[in-house]
């Protein structure tokens, strides 16, 4: 066969792959802007006069609270894993205590321990302080369950600091505090964006924890979406507005940083 | 994991030449501190409450009748037939979506490292179903997929003049699978395609002047080289996947022999407020996390290699 009749066929091949895979965001996205009557039709239709009834119903189930619920659960969480990762893996790296080999399988120990085993207790607790259902608790909760991942990134982004650098500025007396946040830090700002995207990710897209921990004030959107599978009647345009509203921001933040997304999703191992 | 130990050897080259004096060490752990008491006290002081909780009898319907019941827990988890069947849905389900989405994803890494025109924007889209939150995905698949009326699967099914499938009722297992394995395919598929485009161009070309075909090129050249993704991808997998609850509680509610260990423990703990019997499940699940993240991931490995180490 001729040589570029058959890449071109190769390529027609992956893109016919590719939407076909792509295809149910499509149709999420597509189904939101379809009125009801539409979108529940046996027969699904690609072209409509767009409506937002959708988005309107999907707000006027008191969206824009869990929204909010969301935005500070996974931003708080993603300050408190960036903030203690980067002493932490600095420690694992440059000034170096002793035992790096056992802290390290200490953290990745704790990444990989399942939510199952930590959930009652942490509700019991909550329960009994009377702070169930506080959107700040959540946020600590995840903020520990990513430690783990942004330390071992920040630790592999850390390993590549020429060492000369961090020598030079302590000979010129550069204190700790200095030589890591003026001296390091600014040249491991990608490991920064791949810590703070990664729990970014996993905090906004957490359903377990947050349907246990939180009922209704601390609601974040995920256990908001559940909700909906109780529904009756037709619903699968609001569902849509709501689902579509929901990934967004994870779709966004992950199609721009899609290099820090391979690197934070192996841990730091792959760059 | 090599990768570590790759890593480890690489930063004590890097630290060789100094000495490291007293004072140095202590404010290494003073900045290591921090982070290893909050993860103590937020999951290695819980896990153990979780330990000494299995050991009691402690139904909050009933307050007043607390005490400790030795392994009564786990002998009545044993006995009361849930236990193994949710052990087998865990390890059932999150075999199939690693293999699928391994497969998958090395097939479409393979396509998208080829040079085309779009190629960044179809390598966008493809990662996309792994970005899109699992609650939503579920639901989409639910209803805008695997519906009987509205679903596309079925609209395709009538167009074709097959019988129309309720999926998440008469095949629960593949549709969590199938959903399972729609999002983790980018995921394994963007590992696999860091690990392709690391890999030395000069020996593919090498091979190809030497004859070998391009099925022999990628069985014992490219293989080998991506092994070292492939078991990242297989293990970061597994144990996400181990833990799987949203699809569980949004696709079949655990029926149909789907009740993952995190859904048992779910409604155990928060449906029956047996804390006892739910903290011996997750045991259980810790238990059963690290045989497979251990066990079972380096016996398939060895079966994997077997073809591709001369």
């Amino acid at each position: 066969m001729n040589r570029s009749l058959k890449g071109s066929l190769v390529t027609t091949l992956t893109w016919i792959l590719v939407l076909a895979f792509f295809f149910p965001v499509f149709w999420m996205i597509l189904n939101g802007f379809k009125p009801e009557s539409v979108a529940s039709s046996v027969n699904p239709k690609l072209f409509f006069s767009p409506s937002t009834d959708g988005y309107q119903l999907a707000m006027d189930r008191g969206m824009k609270g869990y929204l909010l619920n969301s935005v500070t659960a996974s931003v708080t969480a993603t300050i408190i894993a960036v903030v203690l990762s980067i002493p932490a893996a600095y420690a694992l790296s440059i000034r170096r205590v002793k035992n790096v080999e056992n802290a390290l399988s200490f953290f990745i120990s704790t990444r990989f321990m399942p939510l199952a085993a930590v959930v009652l207790p942490l509700f019991m607790i909550l329960k009994t302080l009377g702070l169930l259902d506080n959107i700040y608790m959540l946020a600590i909760v995840y903020g520990a369950v990513n430690l783990p991942v942004a330390v071992w990134m920040m630790r592999s982004f850390f390993l590549e600091v020429p060492f000369e650098i961090i020598e030079a500025a302590r000979v010129d007396g550069a204190g700790l505090g200095r030589e890591i946040f003026r001296v390091a830090l600014p040249l491991v700002l990608p490991g920064v964006a791949s810590a703070a995207l990664i729990t970014f990710i996993f905090s906004w897209n957490e359903y377990f924890l947050a349907t246990l921990l939180t009922s209704s004030a601390a609601r974040t959107t995920p256990p908001f979406l559940g909700s909906f599978v109780d529904g009756r009647g037709q619903f699968l345009a609001v569902l849509s507005a709501a689902a579509t509203i929901a990934a967004l921001p994870v779709i966004v933040a992950g199609w721009v940083a899609q290099k820090q997304l391979v690197r934070g999703l192996s841990m730091g191992a792959i760059k | 994991m090599s990768v570590t130990e790759l890593d480890t050897v690489k930063a004590e080259a890097a630290t060789e030449p100094r000495r490291v004096n007293k004072r140095e060490l202590w404010s290494a752990r003073g900045l290591l501190l921090p982070a290893v008491i909050f993860l103590i006290l937020l999951t290695q002081v819980p896990f153990v409450v979780t330990i000494v909780y299995s050991s009691l009898k402690w139904n909050l319907l009933y307050p007043n009748d607390r005490g400790f019941t030795g392994f009564d827990n786990y002998k009545s988890a044993l006995t009361s037939g849930d236990l193994w069947p949710s052990i087998v849905a865990t390890v059932l389900i999150t075999a199939f979506s690693v293999i699928l989405s391994v497969v998958i994803g090395m097939l479409f890494a393979i396509l998208l490292d080829r040079e085309f025109r779009g190629r960044a924007i179809a390598r966008t889209l493809m990662i996309t179903p792994f970005l899109v939150m699992p609650a939503a995905a579920s639901l989409i698949w639910k209803y805008s997929m695997f519906d009987t009326n509205i679903g596309i699967l079925n609209w395709l099914s009538r167009a074709l003049h097959l019988p129309v499938v309720s999926w998440s009722t008469e095949h629960p297992m593949l549709s969590v699978v199938i959903v399972l394995t729609w999002q983790f395919t980018p995921f394994m598929m963007l590992i696999l395609l860091a690990g392709l485009q690391g890999q030395d161009k000069g020996i593919l070309e090498a091979a190809q002047v030497d004859g070998a075909g391009t099925w022999r090129t990628f069985t014992w050249i490219t293989l080998p080289h991506l092994r070292m993704y492939i078991e990242i991808g297989v293990l970061l997998g597994s144990v996400i996947i181990l833990q799987v609850f949203d699809p569980i509680a949004i696709l079949t509610k655990g029926t149909g022999g789907t009740k993952t260990l995190a859904y048992l423990l779910y409604e155990r703990a928060f449906i029956g407020l047996d804390v006892g019997q739910a903290a011996a499940y997750g045991v259980v699940t810790v238990i059963l996390t690290i045989i497979v993240a251990t066990v079972a991931l380096r016996t398939l490995f060895k079966v994997f290699m077997a073809g591709g180490s001369r």
